[in-house]
C-alpha cells in the first residue's frame, strides 16, 4: 500500500529540511551579505539555507517517486512525556532546588515507559536522588540548593 | 626513531604517576561499567561523564576521557555479544557473530576473544599514533586556511558517505549540522547570529547539548517506543577461556582488523563503525567458508573488534594533531579541551608535549586496565546487562539533564537539549543519521571561518582551493568519493553492505 503524503518517509524529510534551509536564509537575509572577498556574516548562511532547500526539494521529489513509508509507529507519547519531563526539571531547577526538581524528573520520564510500575518508580526517585546528590553536590561540590523555595521574580 | 622514545619517556612519566594512573582506572573503570548498560553507547557515556572530568587539569581530564571511551567502546562489545543489543553501531558488527556464539553457549569465548584482540589491537595503533601523529602535526604546520577548509569538506564528505543510509540525506545532515553551528558570534564581524534575542545563545548551542539531544534523549524515545523483547544470555558466562583452536582462529583477523582500524581511524570522518564492518567484510571474504559467518564465527568477532579499537586510537590523530575530530565521540574530546582553555592542532604537539604523550602513554596503560578489569569482572558486567530497561532510561535522562545543566547552570541547556531530542527523534525516524549533522555542527565555524580567510587572502578568487595541491588533493578524494557513490552500480553494492551491517 503506498503511503499518503503524511507518512511518506522522505517526503517528510525533504520538507524538513526546506523548512530549515528556508528559515535559516530568511533569517540571515538581516546579516550583511558582504562580498566574496570580505564575506559579511549574512554570506554563508545564506548559501547554506540555499543548498538546504535544494535538497530538501530534491529528497521530496525522490520521496513522491519511491513512496517508502515511515517506517513503524510514531512514539508521540514517549516523546511528549521526556520532553515534558527535562522541560519541568528545568524550570524547577531555578525555583524549587535540585532534590524535587529530580523527583519530577525521574517520576515524569519514568512514566514514558511501557511497563510503567508506581513502586518501583518512587524507588528508582529515591535512589536516583540520593545518586545524583552524592556525586554532584557532594562529590563534584556543584553550588545547587538540594531545596529552596523561590518564586516570584 | 630517538625523539619517539624519549617523548614516550615522558609521556610515561606523566602517565604514570598515581593521579593520572587513578584517573585512567576511574575513567576505564566507569566507562566500562556505563557503557556495558544495554543501548547506552560511548557517545552518551562520555556525555554524561563529561561533567565529571571539568574540575581535574588538562592532561588528566584528557586521559580520563580517553578512558572513559574506550571503556565503554569495550563495554558495549560485552552488551552487544550478551544481549544483541550494541550501544553504537560499531559493536552492532560484533553482535552478528557474537550474539550467535553467545546462543550456542560459547559467549565466555567469544568475550575473551574480543578482550584480546581489542587489547593486541590497541597496543598495536597506540604505536602507530606515537609514530605517527607527529609526523602528522609536522606536516599540518604548512597548513593554511584553503587547506583547512578542503580537509574539513573531505571530512565531512566521509562522514557523509560512509553513515548508514541515504547519502542525500546524510549530505543535507551536514548542511543542517553546518546552520546550527552558526549560531551564536560571529566571530569575524562579532555580530550575533540565530541568537533571537536569547542572552544564553551568544556563545552557541553547546555541543553536549546537541550531542546528548541527538544522540540519547532521541534514543530512549526511539528505544521506549518499540517493545521488543531480547533474550539474555548473561547466565550462561562460565568457561571463559577460548580454546587453542580459537587463538589460532583469531591471530590473523585480529591482527588484519587492527590495521585497517588504525587506517581508517587516521581519516576524518571515517568512524569506527566503518573500520570494523570493513574489518567483518574482508575477513569473509578471506575465509575459506564464508557461510560460517553470520552462526558464530570467531573471526567475526576478533576481526571487528580489533578494527573498532584500533580506530578508535587512531581517531586521536586527526582530532589532537588537526584540531578536526574524526568522530561524534572525538569531536566532544575536542570541546571538553577547548573548555580547558586548550586549542587542539598542530601546535599542540610542540606548546603541550606532556598532553600528547601523556594520552598516548596513557593508551597503554589503559588497555592494560581494560584487560585486567574485563577478564576477571566478566561476570559483574554480564549481570549488569540484564538490569531492565525501564529502571536505565530515567538514570540515563537524570545523568544527561543535569550534567548538561551544570556545564552552564543553565535551564536554557535544559530546555534546547529537549528540543534536540525531539529534533533528532524526528530525524530518526524519518531515517536521517544524526551523525553527519554533528559533524558539521561542530565543524560549521572553523569551516566558515577559514573560507573566508582563505577568500579573504587571494582577493575573492576560489582558485586557491585548487592551486594549493594538498588542498586541491583534499578536494580531489571529496570529488571522486561523491562521484563514485552517484554511479548506480556502486550505489546498489553500498545499499546491500549497509543492509548487511544493519542486520545484526
Amino acid at each position: 500500500m503506498k503511503p499518503g503524503l503524511l507518512g511518506n518517509r522522505d517526503v517528510l524529510a525533504g520538507l524538513l529540511f526546506a523548512a530549515i534551509g528556508a528559515a535559516g536564509f530568511t533569517v540571515a537575509l538581516a546579516y550583511p551579505f558582504g562580498s566574496v572577498q570580505q564575506m559579511g556574516p549574512g554570506y554563508f548562511p545564506r548559501v547554506l539555507g540555499v543548498l538546504l532547500m535544494g535538497f530538501g526539494a530534491v529528497i521530496f521529489l525522490r520521496g513522491l517517486r519511491r513512496a517508502e513509508a515511515v517506517p513503524g509507529r510514531w512514539g508521540w507519547f514517549a516523546l511528549t512525556v521526556v520532553t515534558v519531563s527535562m522541560v519541568a526539571f528545568g524550570w524547577l531547577m531555578e525555583r524549587v532546588g535540585l532534590v524535587p526538581s529530580l523527583a519530577v524528573l525521574v517520576l515524569v520520564s519514568a512514566y514514558a515507559g511501557p511497563e510503567f510500575r508506581w513502586r518501583e518508580a518512587l524507588l528508582l526517585t529515591v535512589v536516583l536522588c540520593l545518586l545524583a546528590v552524592a556525586i554532584f553536590v557532594w562529590g563534584l561540590g556543584l553550588p545547587y540548593p538540594l531545596f529552596a523555595w523561590e518564586f516570584g521574580s | 626513531m630517538h625523539d619517539v622514545l624519549s617523548h614516550l619517556a615522558l609521556g610515561f612519566s606523566v602517565a604514570l604517576s598515581l593521579k593520572n594512573f587513578a584517573y585512567c582506572f576511574l575513567g576505564v573503570f566507569l566507562g566500562t561499567l556505563i557503557g556495558v548498560l544495554p543501548g547506552v553507547g560511548p557517545l552518551v557515556t562520555i556525555a554524561m561523564l563529561l561533567p565529571i572530568t571539568f574540575g581535574l587539569d588538562p592532561v588528566s581530564s584528557l586521559i580520563m576521557l580517553a578512558g572513559i571511551f574506550y571503556g565503554a567502546q569495550y563495554g558495549g562489545s560485552t552488551t552487544a555479544i550478551l544481549v544483541n543489543m550494541p550501544g553504537e553501531v560499531s559493536s552492532a558488527v560484533t553482535a552478528i557473530d557474537g550474539y550467535q556464539m553467545a546462543r550456542q553457549g560459547r559467549a565466555g569465548p567469544a568475550l575473551a576473544v574480543a578482550a584480546l584482540s581489542s587489547f593486541v589491537a590497541g597496543i598495536i595503533s597506540t604505536i602507530v599514533v606515537a609514530f605517527f601523529g607527529p609526523l602528522v602535526g609536522q606536516w599540518a604546520l604548512e597548513f593554511g586556511a584553503a587547506e583547512y577548509f578542503s580537509l574539513m569538506v573531505m571530512g565531512l564528505v566521509f562522514s557523509a558517505v560512509l553513515a548508514h543510509g541515504d547519502l542525500v540525506k546524510s549530505l543535507a545532515m551536514v548542511l543542517v549540522g553546518l546552520m546550527f553551528g552558526l549560531v551564536g558570534t560571529d566571530v569575524t564581524s562579532g555580530m550575533p547570529r540565530f541568537s533571537f534575542g536569547i542572552a544564553e545563545l551568544l556563545d552557541g548551542i553547546g555541543f553536549t547539548v546537541v550531542a546528548v539531544g541527538l544522540f540519547a534523549v532521541a534514543e530512549i524515545v526511539q528505544n521506549l517506543a518499540q517493545t521488543e523483547k531480547v533474550e539474555v544470555f548473561s547466565k550462561d558466562v562460565k568457561d571463559l577461556m577460548p580454546t587453542w583452536a580459537d587463538i589460532k582462529a583469531s591471530t590473523w583477523p585480529a591482527l588484519r582488523g587492527t590495521v585497517l582500524g588504525s587506517l581508517f581511524g587516521a581519516l576524518p570522518g571515517i568512524t569506527a563503525s566503518v573500520a570494523s564492518f570493513s574489518a567483518y567484510m574482508l575477513e569473509k571474504k578471506l575465509a575459506k567458508d564464508p557461510s560460517r559467518f553470520g552462526h558464530g564465527a570467531i573471526e567475526g568477532v576478533a576481526a571487528p573488534e580489533a578494527a573498532n579499537n584500533a580506530a578508535a586510537q587512531t581517531h586521536f590523530i586527526p582530532t589532537l594533531t588537526l584540531g578536526i575530530p574524526a568522530t561524534a565521540v572525538m569531536a566532544l574530546v575536542l570541546g571538553a579541551l577547548t573548555m580547558q582553555g586548550i586549542q587542539p592542532g598542530p601546535q599542540v604537539m610542540t606548546s603541550r608535549p606532556e598532553l600528547f604523550w601523556g594520552l598516548v602513554a596513557s593508551f597503554v596503560v589503559g588497555n592494560v586496565l581494560l584487560l585486567v578489569l574485563n577478564l576477571p569482572l566478566v561476570g559483574l558486567w554480564a549481570r549488569l546487562t540484564q538490569v531492565p530497561y525501564r529502571w536505565l532510561f530515567p538514570a540515563i535522562i537524570v545523568f544527561a539533564t543535569i550534567g548538561n545543566y551544570s556545564l552552564n547552570n543553565s535551564a536554557m541547556d535544559v530546555y534546547l537539549c529537549a528540543g534536540a531530542g525531539v529534533l533528532g527523534y524526528v530525524f530518526a525516524k524519518l531515517d536521517c543519521q544524526p551523525a553527519p549533522l554533528i559533524l558539521g555542527y561542530v565543524l560549521g565555524p572553523m569551516l566558515e571561518e577559514n573560507l573566508r580567510r582563505a577568500l579573504l587572502m587571494n582577493e575573492g578568487s576560489f582558485s586557491v582551493f585548487v592551486s594549493r595541491p594538498i588542498s586541491l588533493v583534499f578536494l580531489g578524494i571529496s570529488f571522486v568519493l561523491l562521484a563514485a557513490m552517484v554511479v548506480p552500480s556502486l550505489r546498489r553494492g553500498r545499499e546491500r553492505a549497509t543492509e548487511d551491517g544493519d542486520a545484526g
